[in-house]
């Protein structure tokens, strides 16, 4: 794997590249339904797509669900911005994701329990 | 409209879910060093650019201009089992901030308020913050080397929280207690929602 060398820029290169340029100037997700920690996962990784970098490079990381805010860290882009990414490629039906459980539609108790059990084991 | 290839199973789902627990406290109170010791992975940063009309935030009277901030947030990530993800965010700094972002706090499964009792106003803010906003929070107190011991309900008393609440003493370098942390307070939540705990276990025997 050389993700790291795929990718056009990196750290010192920050402030050449304004993030929302990324996005082209988009600032608001086509979804608005994406959080920190909806969790995202390539529909398939392996299979090569036709996209910008920024897209290939989510779509490679996420070969495992992986949070919003892993993919804004990887990218070391403001969450804003790998938002839209994330809705663009959404639509394009080349990433899934979940939204966290909602208090309303989970069994509280349960998913508690399962959170503690978890951390026991560690 | 998205398109969808032909060798792509259209089926496809995810079957993982992903839940959040906060760690807040004032600035270098060891936030990003309990993340970091319970965590699989090293610690991540994400940031935020927050914007906020600063009429009505009540310390900054005089300024009506939006104000923009980026606001940091170290995570990290532990695999409760293949279809349960648990991130645990630490708030580094910018506490004003961190406080007008309403995504951070949405359906936090709860949050530990660490405490340094050498300067044990620095955390009133995170508590009034959790209160305001009912999400459920314990509080753990980060015991430095030769930082005063006070009993936990000394602590749960002079920041003025509900009895209930319970008060950990901790050291968030070791693993173990970072953990013990984290049992504290799921087993604080459980008990949140089975009715009529909260009143039944109104006194500790302790002294």
């Amino acid at each position: 794997m050389k993700v790291e060398n795929e990718f056009w820029f990196d750290e010192d290169a920050g402030p050449l590249v304004r993030p929302y340029a990324v996005a082209r100037g988009r600032t608001r997700p086509t979804r608005h339904d994406l959080e920190m920690t909806t969790l995202v996962v390539a529909v398939s990784a392996d299979r090569h797509v036709d996209v910008d970098r920024e897209y290939a490079h989510i779509i490679k990381m996420s070969r495992r669900p992986l949070s919003v805010a892993e993919v804004s860290a990887t990218l070391n882009l403001p969450l804003a911005v790998v938002k839209v990414l994330l809705s663009d490629l959404i639509d394009w039906g080349l990433i899934i994701f979940r939204s966290p459980p909602r208090t309303s539609d989970v069994p509280r108790t349960e998913l508690l329990q399962a959170v503690l059990d978890g951390i026991r084991k560690l | 409209m998205a398109f969808v290839s032909s060798d792509m199973p259209v089926t496809q789902t995810l079957s993982a879910r992903a839940v959040k627990i906060l760690i807040a406290g004032g600035f270098g109170v060891g936030k990003t060093t309990m993340v970091g010791s319970v965590s699989e992975i090293r610690p991540l940063r994400t940031e935020e650019m927050i914007s906020e009309l600063s009429s009505g935030v009540d310390d900054m009277s005089g300024i009506e201009d939006k104000t923009t901030t980026t606001v940091a947030l170290d995570f990290g990530r532990i695999t409760i089992n293949p279809d349960l993800i648990l991130y645990l965010f630490g708030t580094p700094g910018q506490e004003r901030f961190w406080f007008m972002w309403d995504e951070l706090a949405y359906e936090a499964l709860g949050a530990v308020v660490l405490a340094d009792t050498r300067r044990l106003e620095s955390c009133f803010a995170a508590v009034d913050f959790f209160e305001r906003r009912k999400i459920p929070f314990i509080i753990a107190v980060n015991c430095f080397d030769n930082t005063p011991v006070y009993e936990s309900d000394e602590v749960g008393e002079a920041l003025g929280i509900d009895k209930a609440i319970p008060t950990v003493m901790c050291d968030v370098r070791t693993r173990d207690s970072s953990k013990l942390v984290l049992v504290t307070l799921l087993e604080y939540l459980i008990s949140l929602t089975m009715p009529a705990t909260a009143s039944a276990k109104e006194s500790s025997p302790t002294q």
